[in-house]
């Protein structure tokens, strides 16, 4: 809670700063002795996670820019040739880079849904969820430009595929879309334009995402964090101060999250990417399926799950877009899933959606399933996934908001939290 | 009666076998490769003789541009003395700098070289992909610097491919001109003869040149090719972790430690 | 009792938390400075080997070694005589500045020419690094019968060491060796 500062500064210099730039005081204020509600559980702890992940990929991206060459002709040797071979250490910092954007993805979609289940969208925490959605979608874009710069297969075709679907809007306005994708390539086809001005963003976004990040912690320290009981703090017996309790809590459970990030790091580098990234792009070679990295799949599913490029690009939009709306689509006056007994089961077969369409992502776009004798065309079950996805957000959050009844909510946290012990 | 349990299943196999989806690959053969798992290392020998199966056999069309001469001395390769691998990039002819007079071709027309040294990569064999091209009927064999880690599948992949052939195709295949079956290639019409056959190499060890261990011998090589730091990936990995365990249990008892009396 | 020891049990368990999770981040900053050393490529070009036998008495080639000029000259007898007959005591920089020579060895014409016929040296001015041209019969540069270094004036002598000018150092000797009659290798 935003409440009075409890900072002395207890030396002469300490003194004398605090009264010129209180930076002290903000870190005092926010990250040592700020009122944390008490009962937060491991679900809590990937905000603190999600911090040093974009620290360590800022760390590791700007020693990789030290020996990458952003040129069509160059970039690939400099990745497999210099840095994997040659640099001292290269090939770790490449693999901690690399790994660390699927370690990202993975804490921040923990993250989301873990915003989802407890509510801590709903009010007061509106501007605190559309941070978030900001930095999401800064992150896709980052991930987006970073996966082009290794000039590999994928890294081309991918590029290719996404920019391409700026053309569909050409059915909106005739030649806007090919002016768009033209300008977007500098160029009349993905090449050394385009990956140069990839590179220049791939460095500016993350700082981009830093500074919306402070932001969304601001956003946070106003009402102060929600917790899974989804009630109020009522009162100082409702909260412990930040530093030792969570300072400890979010560096043990990081550490446990550094060694399932490590053991992809050192036993199993390429798991998380494709064989075909290590060939060096061809314009005149398209592979056997283009496929984009694991996170971005539920949407790459959304997208071609709809023949007609332009609606396929809209609904992917309307996908992402949705997220914004979330603090207002949801009507229910209780916050967290733990007392809603329906939204809990919409909410984990939304997790179930996301995984299956994910799953469909990853397949060829004519991929089936053999059920008995029948075909059943995946497409077709990406459909009812985006159906669902919609659904879930448009349909089902403000009407079961109203039509469920909520189980009743504790009256403090330190009762639940007191009472059970 | 007892019989028809067996002819049923035998039935049911014969079935499956003429219902082979030539569409498909083969899967590829599984090896049990000495760098496989967590504390996998690169068989020295094994290096070493795939390093001759490669300088004798693929690199007549296959390049290894990524891969110095220097590497090959290098901890956690092939293991050659720094002597060893000078004299092996001496044997190689790479294209020099232009002379004194300018020209880079001798008086025959053909390009004047030097002698390599440990800072040079492989030659490719070809100036060119055209030249690729032409000298293999319209095919370009890929570079082999990172071939193992380029294919799903990775080395069972490489291994099976170069020891495919010699299946005869299924009745009704049509094996396209010029090129070759192989079931566990994509389409099962490769452009690639079969590299290998016993004996394409002698071995200085003494080890016997069968096509499978010329095989194996030379996908440990081009695994190496592709990952040269594995062992000092796997060794620092395993410090990594033990460290982070230790770091983790650390944690672990001081966060009981502060939240024991806020339960 | 159970007072005085309960906290110091609890305090060496925060000090070895923070003590190791210290020594990890130390360990894991390594990889970060370690990758600006120089690579395993240029390690590799970082010594080369050059057929000399090809210079005439009086001319100078000049190789690429580690992105700096290298200067292989081939002395005449005259040159020789010139660089043998100063007193080191007459010189401005009286060391030899040859890697190839203990730090303090004085600046004779034997510590900065392993075989007197061939002067291997770094061509790189020691006043603020221009490469310095060198002095032929046909075309004197300087008065030193050496080099002369056109930037601000400093002048070398048959044996490259400063004799005028604002360069406060002989020019440097490379680590070299001779491999063969006509083959050095350097660095």
């Amino acid at each position: 809670m935003a409440g009075k500062s409890t900072y002395v500064a207890s030396t002469t210099f300490t003194r004398w700063l605090d009264a010129r730039l209180p930076i002290l005081r903000l870190a005092n204020d926010s990250f040592v002795n700020f009122p944390t509600p008490r009962n937060l559980n491991f679900w809590y702890t990937f905000g603190g996670i999600l911090a040093f992940m974009l620290g360590v990929q800022i760390v590791t991206g700007i020693v990789l820019a030290m020996h990458y060459v952003p040129n069509a002709d160059l970039a690939f040797t400099s990745v497999e040739g210099r840095i994997m071979r040659e640099v001292n250490y290269g090939w770790l910092i490449r693999y901690v880079h690399a790994n660390g954007a699927s370690m990202f993805f993975l804490a921040v979609y923990i993250h989301m849904f873990r915003g989802l289940y407890y509510g801590s969208y709903k009010a007061p925490r509106e501007v605190l969820w559309i941070l978030g959605v900001m930095i999401y979608l800064l992150m896709m874009a980052t991930a987006f430009f970073g996966y082009v710069l290794p000039w590999g297969q994928m890294s081309f075709w991918g590029a290719t595929v996404i920019t391409s679907l700026f053309s569909a809007l050409d059915q909106i306005v005739p030649h806007l879309g090919t002016t768009v994708t033209t300008w977007l390539w500098g160029d009349f086809s993905v090449g050394d334009a385009t990956l140069n001005r990839f590179f220049s963003l791939h460095y500016l976004l993350p700082f981009l995402i830093a500074g919306v990040v402070g932001l969304h912690i601001w956003a946070l320290h106003v009402p102060g964090n929600n917790n899974p009981l989804g009630i109020d703090v009522k009162g100082p017996q409702d909260t412990v101060p930040f530093h030792p309790y969570y300072t400890v809590k979010d560096a043990f459970f990081l550490a446990l999250f550094a060694i399932f990030y490590m053991a992809f790091v050192f036993y199993a580098p390429n798991f998380f990417g494709n064989p075909d990234n290590y060939i060096q792009a061809n314009p005149l070679v398209t592979p056997t399926d283009i496929v984009p990295e694991w996170y971005l799949l539920p949407y790459y599913a959304m997208l071609r799950s709809v023949p007609q490029k332009l609606i396929g690009v809209l609904v992917l939009v309307g996908a992402l877009l949705t997220l914004f709306f979330i603090p207002w689509l949801d009507t229910s006056k209780t916050r967290s899933c733990r007392f809603r007994p329906l939204m809990k089961q919409l909410f984990w077969l939304l997790v179930g959606d996301c995984l299956l369409l994910g799953y469909v992502g990853a397949e060829s776009a004519d991929a089936a399933w053999q059920l008995g004798g029948m075909q059943l065309p995946l497409v077709w079950l990406a459909r009812l996934g985006t159906l669902y996805f919609f659904g879930f957000f448009w349909v089902l959050m403000p009407l079961v908001g109203r039509l469920e009844r909520p189980k009743p909510v504790p009256q403090s946290i330190a009762r639940a939290v007191l009472g059970e012990a | 009666m007892k019989l028809a349990l067996p002819l049923a299943l035998l039935a049911l196999a014969a079935t499956g076998a003429a219902a082979e989806d030539v569409g498909q690959p083969l899967p590829p053969k599984t090896v049990d490769w000495s760098f496989n798992g967590p504390f996998g290392t690169y068989d020295r020998g094994a290096l070493q003789r795939g390093f001759q199966v490669y300088k004798e056999v693929c690199s007549v069309c296959h390049s290894l541009n990524l891969v110095a001469f220097h590497d090959l001395a290098a901890p956690g390769g092939p293991g050659f003395s720094e002597a060893q691998a000078k004299a092996i990039a001496a044997g190689y002819k790479i294209p020099a700098e232009p002379n004194d007079k300018g020209e880079i071709f001798d008086s025959n027309g053909n390009r004047l070289t030097r002698p390599g040294v440990l800072a040079d990569h492989f030659p490719p064999p070809f100036a060119n992909e055209q030249a690729a091209r032409a000298s293999n009927g319209g095919a370009l064999p890929p570079d082999l610097s990172l071939i193992v880690k380029a294919r799903a599948g990775g080395p069972d992949y490489v291994y099976s491919i170069i020891t495919g052939f010699g299946h005869k195709p299924p009745p009704g295949f049509k094996v396209i001109d010029g090129k070759y079956y192989n079931p566990y290639f994509a389409g099962r019409n490769i452009s690639m003869p079969p590299p290998l056959g016993g004996g394409s190499v002698t071995f200085g060890d003494g080890t016997p040149a069968t096509v499978a261990n010329e095989a194996e011998a030379v996908v440990t090589f081009l695994a190496w090719a592709s990952e040269p730091k594995l062992e000092q990936r796997h060794l620092v990995g395993f410090e990594v972790l033990a460290f982070l365990a230790l770091l983790a249990g650390l944690l672990f008892l001081a966060y009981r430690k502060v939240w024991k009396d806020k339960h | 009792m159970a007072e005085t020891t309960e906290p110091t049990r609890r305090d060496f368990l925060y000090i070895a938390t923070g003590a190791a999770a210290t020594v990890g981040a130390l360990f894991a900053i390594w990889p970060f400075l370690d990758q600006m050393n120089p690579s395993s490529a240029v390690l590799a070009a970082a010594s080369i080997e050059v057929e000399i036998g090809a210079i005439q008495p009086g001319q100078q080639v000049v190789f690429k070694w580690r992105g700096h000029p290298l200067f292989v000259r081939r002395r005449t007898p005259k040159e020789i005589a010139e660089a043998c007959a100063i007193p080191v005591s007459e010189l401005p920089d009286p060391l030899a500045r040859n890697a190839n020579r203990a730090d303090d060895a004085p600046a004779t014409d034997a510590n900065r020419a392993v075989k007197p016929e061939w002067l291997v040296l770094l061509g790189v001015c020691t006043h603020l690094g221009c490469t310095p041209t060198v002095s032929t019969p046909q075309v004197p540069q300087g008065s030193y019968g050496g080099w002369l270094c056109h930037c601000h004036g400093s002048e070398y002598d048959t044996a490259g060491r400063i004799r005028k000018g604002p360069a406060p150092q002989n020019l440097a000797v490379p680590p070299y060796a001779f491999t063969g009659s006509t083959k050095i290798k350097v660095g």
